[in-house]
């Protein structure tokens, strides 16, 4: 039954929306054909990709009606951005390039931002950022705008996948109509998934909220309170609000109260979480300045070796990742898990060529290694330069890492920042495993603590050098496959990470990987828990002066280096 | 040689000095005659590009003296000297801001133009003054010197050496680079300041003006050089390079080591500033990229590739480096970030003294 309304919708509409292209001219059917069978043929990604790029390419130009059609066939293609463009499109985010007319998402355009921050549309990734006035909006009106609101909607809720159906009715909240109450009935009595099934209640309620009758605005109240959501506490403020004249909008005084601890309780929650979610943005940061940071916290700290290479070998280990990529392109997520023993070893190699060709001549002299290491980073940045271009490379992201894991409505984690900190602990246990329970760990200790002792009991300290600076070379690839995922491949990944790995050593104390986790873990928390009064840049900042500061009270970092050694640096 | 006392101011390395210092007057008047009295069809004219290209290369010669005197003499590594250059470039563009009043786009005759743009009504506190020329030559010497003072304070009287002390100067730089970018800090946000037109009257676009700065930087050169010689040879000079070899050693002789290196890092942190006022006025533009904590190692780098500790061999590799860039940018923009890079590894493995180690070193005694 269903499915015979909407294939009647479909016939209806389509009639509809040719007629108006005829009398436009007739230089449209021929493309309009063409693409049309072309979404009949089987493709791969690849040209899919190319397709769904096409389809939205016409927006830039076509007629209000014939926007409708291109959005229908948007839905029928079912790329797997199709979602998120049409978001877009909905919010005035839809723009394009003037320079190569090429569409972009922008990713908010609340402020007025002079630099507006581009999602690629295909990918989903940022894309870098333009100034304003280079862009041009793809413009809607009223009668697109609800055309595409229910078209997103009932691709929404027709998606196999029950997280976009959550999603669709979350959408569909925020603008309750017949139509779309309709739409959540009828979904209502087929779906199977407890959550999205809870979800669909929720929307039926607060359209319901509406209706004149007290006992059922009663009955609907009831039935949103374990809600979270910010459309139900915004309606039911509404039953708080008072009219000019002074008196209650809502004249039911249970109805009132009924709303009055929902709401509080909506609001309580609602803190907690969004303080659960900051303390998780925290960790996840957190978790990216470790990772760039225990390698250092080898190289420098054990060894005292200041190598302004580390970001550099970050880089090389991003770039090995979008080379294997590139040779296994059909499958993804294989491609990250395999490139991080890939990036290990090429970077660790790496690394173990520099160590024997140049930091060996320069044992003893901190301040010069950083000199010649800085000289190599600028060398190896060419190198990237010269092979892949100055251009930045877009590594994939592996379908199980995008997406959000949904706890409840006030409450979802983002799948990347979550493999992150789990890649993070995990690459910080082995580490730690290695340099206490394995041989080399043992020499490594040895050689740190006194080299002269260590050779009289036969330790090879030169061997030993070698590896470790190709275990914290290593590492750093690691780090560079994660940073991969995060932000853009490109010549200058590392440097805007090797400041950050620095002062993440130096606060939690040289040669001490404790030091480097707690240090980098609780910096990334400081900085998130400061954001959301300070904003980004003042909360960077203020993390800095905390450091020089924090420096000045405890010379050597939170967890000192005792001993003869610590004599010696 | 470290003990014998120098009766004269540039003792120790009188030849070369008198090398140094002799070249810098040969640059400062054979340059402007280049371009003021040879005829611009003749061969040998120097154009303006080229004459402010001297006058870049100069201040960055200040510069690298300024990281030579506390790195070579007194072994601390700063790795944040563009900020102090910043600073003072800073304090100069705003004097220059001043200076164009209603010449500016939007005309308003005290707001800058950027102030304009941000719909801002008055002119910020810190603003008041720059339109005097004294008071804004007082803030490029004043501002630095306030920085250096307290963080210089802070970190040698907690004991911050070595590396601590490198990095958290890095920290310093980016958090004043990330501060400056800010639109709301009233330093123009990441555009900086720039579309001067003139200092003390005289029209920056000219030539004679160019002129008159680069003999200007010159003697600003001539006289940071003449004072940190005379620093490092006075007594004081010795015990910096005790500090230098054996700080703790130099502490139990009973030598108050924190308030000397706080005192040579002040005047470090001056010089550099310096250098900065007259670098902003002959480029034209200040903007907060300049704290970009690379440039302050680029500064190490060619302290390390002329010869640290020697202090005209800083000046020398701040020349040279520069001139390799500035050449090898525009000639082979594919090679230099290799060749740069190459210079770097093996000056440091190879030449640990440096371009001048290589000249012939006569023993003075």
């Amino acid at each position: 039954m269903r499915q015979l309304r909407q294939d009647n919708q479909e016939v209806f509409r389509t009639e509809l929306q040719v007629t108006p292209l005829l009398r436009k001219g007739a230089q449209w059917l021929p493309f309009v054909l063409l693409l049309a069978l072309l979404g009949v043929l089987p493709l791969n990604a690849q040209s899919q990709d190319e397709a769904f790029l096409a389809t939205i390419g016409e927006l830039r130009s076509a007629e209000f009606n014939a926007k409708e059609m291109i959005v229908e066939r948007l839905t029928q293609a079912g790329h797997s951005s199709t979602r998120a463009v049409l978001m877009a499109f909905l919010e005035d985010r839809l723009f394009y390039r003037k320079d190569d007319t090429k569409v972009v998402i922008v990713k908010t355009t609340e402020g007025n931002p002079p630099e507006l921050e581009l999602i690629d549309p295909v990918s989903l990734k940022a894309a870098g950022s333009l100034a304003a006035d280079q862009l041009t909006k793809i413009g809607t009106n009223n009668g697109l705008r609800r055309f595409i609101r229910t078209t997103v909607a009932r691709f929404g809720l027709g998606n196999p996948d029950p997280s976009v159906r959550l999603d669709a009715v979350g959408d569909m909240m925020k603008s309750l109509d017949e139509n779309t109450v309709a739409m959540l009935r009828e979904r209502a009595a087929v779906e199977t998934d407890g959550a999205v099934k809870k979800a669909i209640g929720a929307g039926i309620a607060l359209y319901s909220l509406d209706s004149a009758d007290a006992e059922e605005k009663l009955k609907s109240i009831n039935t949103l309170r374990g809600s979270l959501s910010s459309d139900v506490r915004n309606r039911l403020a509404l039953f708080l609000e008072k009219s000019p004249d002074g008196a209650f909008v809502e004249p039911d005084a249970r109805v009132r109260d009924a709303a009055q601890v929902v709401i509080t309780r909506i609001d309580r929650w609602r803190t907690f979480y969004s303080g659960i979610e900051t303390l998780f943005f925290g960790l996840s940061l957190g978790s990216v300045l470790v990772l760039v940071a225990i390698g250092l916290a080898i190289t420098f700290g054990v060894m005292g070796v200041i190598n302004m290479a580390h970001g550099e070998l970050m880089m090389i280990g991003a770039y090995t990742t979008y080379v294997v990529q590139t040779q296994m392109p059909n499958s993804i997520g294989l491609s990250i898990l395999v490139s991080i023993p890939v990036a290990f070893l090429v970077t660790a190699l790496a690394g173990i060529i520099i160590e024997r060709t140049i930091i060996r001549f320069l044992y003893g002299r901190p301040l010069e290694t950083l000199l010649a290491t800085f000289g190599l980073s600028l060398i190896l940045q060419q190198v990237v330069r010269s092979i892949f271009s100055a251009l930045n490379r877009e590594v994939k992201t592996p379908d199980f890492m995008s997406g959000t894991l949904q706890f409840n409505e006030a409450l979802s984690l983002t799948y990347n920042r979550l493999y992150i900190v789990v890649f993070t602990l995990v690459v910080f246990a082995i580490l730690l495993a290695v340099l206490k329970r394995t041989r080399l760990g043992l020499d490594i200790r040895a050689v740190a603590q006194n080299r002269a002792m260590a050779r009289a009991m036969g330790i090879r300290s030169e061997w030993v050098d070698a590896m470790t600076f190709g275990l914290g070379s290593g590492i750093a690839g690691v780090a560079g496959v994660a940073l991969s995922q995060l932000t853009n491949v490109g010549p200058n990944l590392g440097q805007s990470y090797i400041i950050d790995s620095f002062m993440v050593v130096v606060f939690g104390g040289v040669g001490n990987l404790w030091g480097a986790l707690v240090g980098g873990m609780s910096m990334g928390i400081v900085n998130k828990l400061l954001e959301p009064y300070s904003g980004a840049v003042l909360a960077k900042i203020l993390v800095l002066v905390f450091l020089i500061l924090f420096i000045q009270r405890r010379p050597r970092g939170l967890f000192p280096q005792t001993g003869r050694s610590a004599e010696n640096s | 040689m470290e003990l014998r006392r120098s009766p004269w101011i540039l003792g120790g390395d009188r030849r070369a000095s008198a090398g140094f210092l002799g070249t810098l007057m040969l640059v400062a008047i054979i340059v402007p005659l280049l371009n003021r009295a040879v005829p611009e069809t003749s061969a040998l004219h120097l154009s303006p590009y080229a004459l402010t290209l001297v006058g870049k290369y100069m201040c960055y010669a200040m510069l690298a003296l300024a990281v030579d005197l506390i790195w070579g003499y007194c072994g601390i590594l700063s790795l944040g000297h563009a900020a102090f250059f910043s600073l003072g470039g800073y304090a100069m563009g705003m004097y220059l801001m001043r200076q164009i009043g209603p010449r500016g786009v939007y005309g308003d005759p005290i707001l800058p133009d950027f102030m304009v743009f941000l719909n801002w009504k008055q002119l910020p506190w810190f603003w008041y003054g720059f339109n005097h020329f004294l008071f804004a030559m007082l803030m490029m010497v004043l501002v630095p010197a306030a920085l250096a003072w307290v963080f210089g304070w802070l970190a040698f009287r907690s004991r911050v050496t070595g590396v601590y002390f490198s990095i958290i100067t890095q920290a310093l730089s980016y958090a004043l680079m990330l501060a400056f970018f800010r639109n709301d800090m009233g330093f123009g946000g990441n555009n900086g300041f720039t579309d001067f037109k003139d200092i003390l009257g005289f029209d920056l676009k000219s030539d004679a003006t160019r002129v008159g700065l680069l003999v200007a930087t010159a003697i600003a050169l001539a006289g940071s050089y003449i004072a940190c010689r005379a620093i490092v040879n006075s007594r004081a000079g010795r015990v910096m390079r005790a500090i230098r070899d054996a700080e703790s050693r130099t502490r139990f002789l009973g030598y108050p080591v924190e308030s000397f290196k706080l005192w040579v890092f002040v005047f470090s942190a001056v010089i550099a500033g310096i250098a900065g006022a007259l670098y902003v006025p002959q480029v034209g533009i200040i903007n907060p990229s300049e704290f970009a904590p690379i440039n302050s190692i680029e500064v190490v780098i060619w302290v390390a590739v002329g010869g640290r500790g020697t202090l005209y061999g800083a000046a020398t590799g701040a020349v040279l480096v520069n001139y390799a860039k500035t050449y090898f940018t525009s000639a082979l923009p594919e090679v230099w970030l290799y060749a740069l890079g190459a210079l770097f590894v093996l000056v440091t493995i190879f030449l640990p003294r440096g371009v001048v180690g290589l000249l012939p070193k006569r023993k003075e005694h």
